[in-house]
Order: C-alpha cells, then structure tokens, then sequence
C-alpha cells in the first residue's frame, strides 16, 4: 500500500522532478517488478496444466503392473479376488454407471421443474430464499448424506418404498427382474436415490442460469401471441438453451460418477453380480477404492485399485470436458441469435 | 376437450409439477438438516472439545483430536492454495486473457473444479505418500490445496473480469505500473468477490473426505505433527458411523453436526457478505 502511494504521488502530472525519477530508479524497479509479477503469475496458471499431467502420469506409473498384467480385458472381467491376484473391474464399473444412471432419470426432471419454477413462477421475493436453499443442499458435504443415507434413509427405504416397488414395478414383465429380491435396502437403488438428491442442486443450478439468458424479448413474443407459460418455456425457452442444458446434465453426471462417500456408506459394498436387481448391493469404483485401498498390499492390488482411479478420472474428464464445450457453445450463440 | 382449454390443462399439470420439483428439493434439505439436528445435538457436550477419540464402549470420549486435526487440515490447505489460486486467476483476467496458456488453463481448471475428489487423493498418494512410507497431515494438506486452486482461480478470474476498465486507465493514467495498478486497484475492488470464492472454497474442502482416506488417513490420538498421521473429522466420521458401537456412532452424529453447522454457516456469511459488498 505504502508503495502505491508513493508511486501515485511522484507521477503526479506537470512534476519536472518526478517525471526524471521515475525514469532512473523508480522505472528500473517498477520494469523489473512487472517482470516478475507477470511471469509469477503466468507460472501459476501454468501450474494447472502441470497438475493435470502429473495426475495422469502418476496414475498411468502407479497402475502400471496392473495394467501390463490384465491388458484391456480387465475392463470386462468380473472376477476381483485378492488372495489370488486376479481383477477385474467389470463391477465397480457397472456400479458406478448404474447408480450414476439413475441418479440422472431422477434429477433430470426434477432440476428442470426447479429451475421452471425459479426462473417463470416464482414470486420474485421467494426467487433467492429458494435458490439459496437448492444451492445450500449442493453444500452439504457428502458424508453427510452418506452417513444419513446408511443410518435413516436406507432402513426406512426397505420397510417401506421397496416392498411397495416390488410388489408393483417388480410385478411387471421384463424390468420387473430389475426391482426383485429382498428389501435390503442398501444397494444400488438407494445409492442411485442418494445421488441424485445430490446432483439435483447442480442441474437445477446451471439449467436456471441457462434459462436466464433466454433474450426477454423472445419470451415476450410468445407470450404476446397468447402463448401459455408452459408452452413458452418448452417451444421457446428450451429450445434455445438445449446446449447449456444438456451441458448442465453432463456436469451432474461428471459429479455422480466421481461422488465416493454418499455412494461408499448406502452401495453394499459386494463385489457380486449375478443378478441385474437393482435391489442388490453392489460396488462402485469410489466405494471400491475407499472400502479396500487402505487394506491392498503395495503389488498387484493397489495397482488394481489406482487402475480404477485412472479409469474413473479418464470417464469424468471426458464428460466435463463435453459439458463445458456445451456450455461454452451457448455463450457463443448468446450474442449472435439475440 | 377445445384446444385451448386443452392447452390451458397441460399448462397447469405441467406448472404443478413444477411446483412439485421445487418441493421435492426442498423437503429432502429440510429433511436431512432436521435428522442432522435432532441426532447431532444428543453429542454434543464440552467433552467433545476436551477428550480425544476413544476405543469403541469406553464412558468418556471426544473429538479433540479431530476438531483440531480439521482445523489445521484446513487452515494450512486455505494457505497454501489461495495465493496460487488467486495469482493464476490474475493471469488469465489480466494479462492472458486469450493467449493459448490462458485457454487451456480455464478449460482445464474448469475440469479439475468438477473432477472427483478421490482422484485428487490417489494423485497425493503417489507422489507423496508412497514415497515417505507412511500417510501424513502434510499429504492431506497437499491433497486440500489442490482442491482449493481450482475454486479460487474461478472466482477470482470472475470477479477481476467485472472490475470497470476506466479503474485500470485511470490507475494507468497517473503513471502507475502494471502489477501495482493489478494489486493496489483491481484486485482491491474485486476483494468482496475474491473473499468469497475462498470462504466458499473452506466450505467446500471442511467435509472433503475421500482425498483424506489416502493422506492424512487418521490418528486415534492427539497430534499435531505433519508428518505423521492426523486425526480429521471426515475421517472419523467415516470410521465411527460404519461400526456398530453405539458410542462411536453418537460421535460421528456430533462430528457431522458440527461440520454441517461449520459449512452451512460458512456458506450463508459469504453469500450475505458478497450481498452487502455489491450494494455499496
């Protein structure tokens, strides 16, 4: 601050003398500062990159054994036996795309009622109580939901919703298989459950910001010409955010192929599929490294288990990276279709 | 039906389950905060802050260690990674802007923002944990920070876009050099936002655990060394809800009590702080 000061004063305009100093000392200092701090600065976005690398370098080099050992197949084989030094990660990879699934076909929908109701109904005094209350629910970290999810959503899930599933989706021919078996209910059901109670806040969240760009004037057009809320919204507003939406769903994915503990505590933990119920417990990448990481000895097994990482890490780079170029397309087409 | 009172019909279904979504929302937050509340505040007593961890069916039992392990976790975390976070946004509002550096290092950023958290942890447990042997508060530092970058990188890039130019060309007018208009003018304008970003980055990493699994780890008892391991709340509640000891599990309702309060509280001050900085 002191220096700031300084500076702002000597080059006050009209001064013969200041104008001479900060050619000599002054300037000399003040080039070379900028100097660094550029190239400061430059070093430190330069890092991120260098993070990327190193995560994936590092992962590669610790999963190595593993992977010159299993070669492609481990991504379909479903055996994973410890004592006998054979994985494959076929499970915790189905895990992680079932639950993840689910997780989708429950806050999909929901996020778009939330953000309709947030950016076209809502009265303007109750528009940022809500979204604050959407946003607080994305805060809460997810051990929490993990722990609440094993300790009271889980065993209130098999006393109540899944027998009524089961006696009503579960009677149905062909996905009935898919809601069979006992009421346990951890598994990959509730997991799904879990998830999406946690990725709806970040749908909804970007899907509300996307509409919100909508030009009003386009808005008002369709309404001008009699046009219904809904029908505003699904002809207009929709069709013109549809990039950023689906940009929006792509993050929740990114997010519930990544989440670990809320998955880890409700998934069962059971490196078994020999039935496709989504009633069964099962196992995800996260909960399969959670669950097993710290008890692997330093071989074959941890270089299984980083594997995974290396897997789960490739999957949701490539679903963040579509959700951003997404996203980034419809701020591009912000400025030329208004 | 005519088509209008048809249109009419799909318009309120349609606007009714949309009230319906809010709903849904919202009864699951008020739903998961009234079971953290009621099963939390059972724990909580002053012997929380003065005993440590116990063995499982012991009379006395805290959170000591674990209160002060987050703390430190946290704090040296926050430390490490807001001065980076924050000179690299400066780079990419400032002085990058479109150069390919600053391209890459958004998209990218804005990946790591998003990308699971575990993988952070397996990444520290490489480099630096199955070097040194054991698991270690430093690694879980490390592990922290790297969240930590990528959020204040976005907030701070974001807020510094939103300073007027006319404030840089006035600073430049009067003779001030680059880098003291950028720290003495802009980023001083910014400071709301910048504040912010790293509140919201503390609230973020406070209940991070899977990075800790594989860093940190945890200690059953009360250290403050970084190069062993340290006791965190995460952690504990991990361990302490998945075993069937009454005892234990009553603590980790405490430790995810405290912790929810901890970033719920967080999160509403920087929110009402960023509000109160922009009116003025």
């Amino acid at each position: 601050m002191e220096a700031a000061r300084d500076t702002l004063s000597l080059s006050r305009p009209g001064s013969a003398a200041t104008a001479s100093l900060m050619h000599t000392t002054n300037g000399r200092r003040n080039r070379r500062n900028d100097w660094l701090f550029f190239n400061v600065t430059r070093f430190f976005a330069l890092l991120t990159l260098i993070i990327l690398a190193g995560i994936i370098i590092s992962l590669i080099v610790a999963s190595w054994p593993s992977i010159q050992k299993f070669g492609l197949p481990f991504l379909w084989t479903s055996e994973w036996n410890a004592p006998a030094e054979q994985f494959g990660a076929l499970i915790p990879i189905y895990g992680t795309l079932v639950t993840s699934f689910i997780a989708l076909l429950i806050a999909v929908p929901v996020s778009f009622g939330i953000a309709l109701f947030l950016t076209e109904l809502s009265p303007k005094w109750l528009k940022r109580p809500l979204g604050t209350a959407i946003e607080l629910l994305a805060a809460i970290p997810s051990i929490v939901y993990g722990m609440w999810g094993l300790l009271v959503f889980a065993p209130l899930f098999a006393k109540t919703a899944q027998p009524w599933i089961g006696a009503t989706l579960g009677k149905l021919p062909v996905i009935g298989a898919l809601f069979s078996g006992p009421p346990l209910g951890i598994g990959l059901l509730a997991a799904g459950i879990i998830l999406a109670i946690m990725i709806i806040p970040f749908i909804a969240a970007v899907m509300r910001d996307v509409f919100e760009v909508t030009p009003a004037i386009l808005k008002e057009s369709a309404y001008g010409v009699g046009a219904t809320t809904w029908e505003v919204v699904w002809n207009v507003v929709l069709p013109y955010t549809k990039v950023g939406v689906v940009g929006g769903v792509m993050l929740g994915l990114g997010r519930a192929l990544g989440e670990t503990m809320a998955v880890t505590f409700v998934i069962g933990n059971t490196n078994l599929l020999d039935n496709i119920s989504l009633f069964s417990p099962g196992n995800s990448i996260t909960s399969a490294l959670a669950n097993e990481f710290q008890e692997a000895d330093a071989g074959l097994h941890t270089a299984a288990l980083m594997e995974l990482g290396l897997i789960l890490f490739i999957l949701t780079f490539l679903v963040l990276a579509a959700s951003k170029v997404l996203l980034a397309r419809l701020k591009i087409h912000e400025g030329t279709r208004a | 039906m005519d088509i209008t009172a048809r249109r009419k019909l799909t318009n309120r279904v349609a606007l009714a389950l949309s009230l319906g979504a809010m709903a849904f929302g919202v009864f699951w937050l008020a739903w998961i905060l009234w079971d953290v509340l009621r099963l939390g505040v059972g724990g909580m007593s002053l012997q929380l802050f003065t005993v440590d961890t116990p063995p499982p069916n012991s009379a006395v039992g805290g959170l000591r260690n674990a209160i002060v392990g987050s703390l430190i976790l946290v704090g040296l975390s926050t430390a490490v990674g807001t001065p980076m976070g924050v000179l690299a946004g400066i780079y990419l509002a400032e002085y990058g802007q479109t150069s390919w550096l600053a391209k890459a290092t958004r998209f990218i950023n804005d990946i790591l923002l998003s990308a699971p958290s575990i993988v952070m942890g397996l990444f520290v447990y490489a480099i630096v944990v199955s070097r040194m042997g054991n698991f270690s508060g430093l690694a879980g530092v490390i592990a922290l920070a790297l969240i930590v970058v990528p959020i204040v990188v976005r907030t701070t890039e974001n807020m510094l876009i939103l300073v007027p130019n006319s404030l840089r060309e006035a600073a430049y007018g009067v003779g001030a050099p680059k880098w003291q208009v950028i720290k003495s003018v802009t980023l001083r304008s910014a400071r709301a936002g910048v504040t912010t970003g790293i509140l919201l980055a503390v609230a973020r990493i406070a209940g991070e655990t899977a990075p800790l699994l594989f860093t940190a780890l945890s200690n059953q008892f009360f250290s403050v060394g970084l190069l062993e391991p340290m006791a965190n709340l995460p952690v504990t509640i991990f361990k302490f809800a998945m075993s069937p000891f009454a005892d234990w599990q009553r603590l980790a309702w405490a430790a995810v009590f405290l912790i929810t309060l901890g970033v719920l509280a967080i999160n509403i001050i920087a929110r009402t702080y960023f509000h109160e900085e922009i009116k003025r």
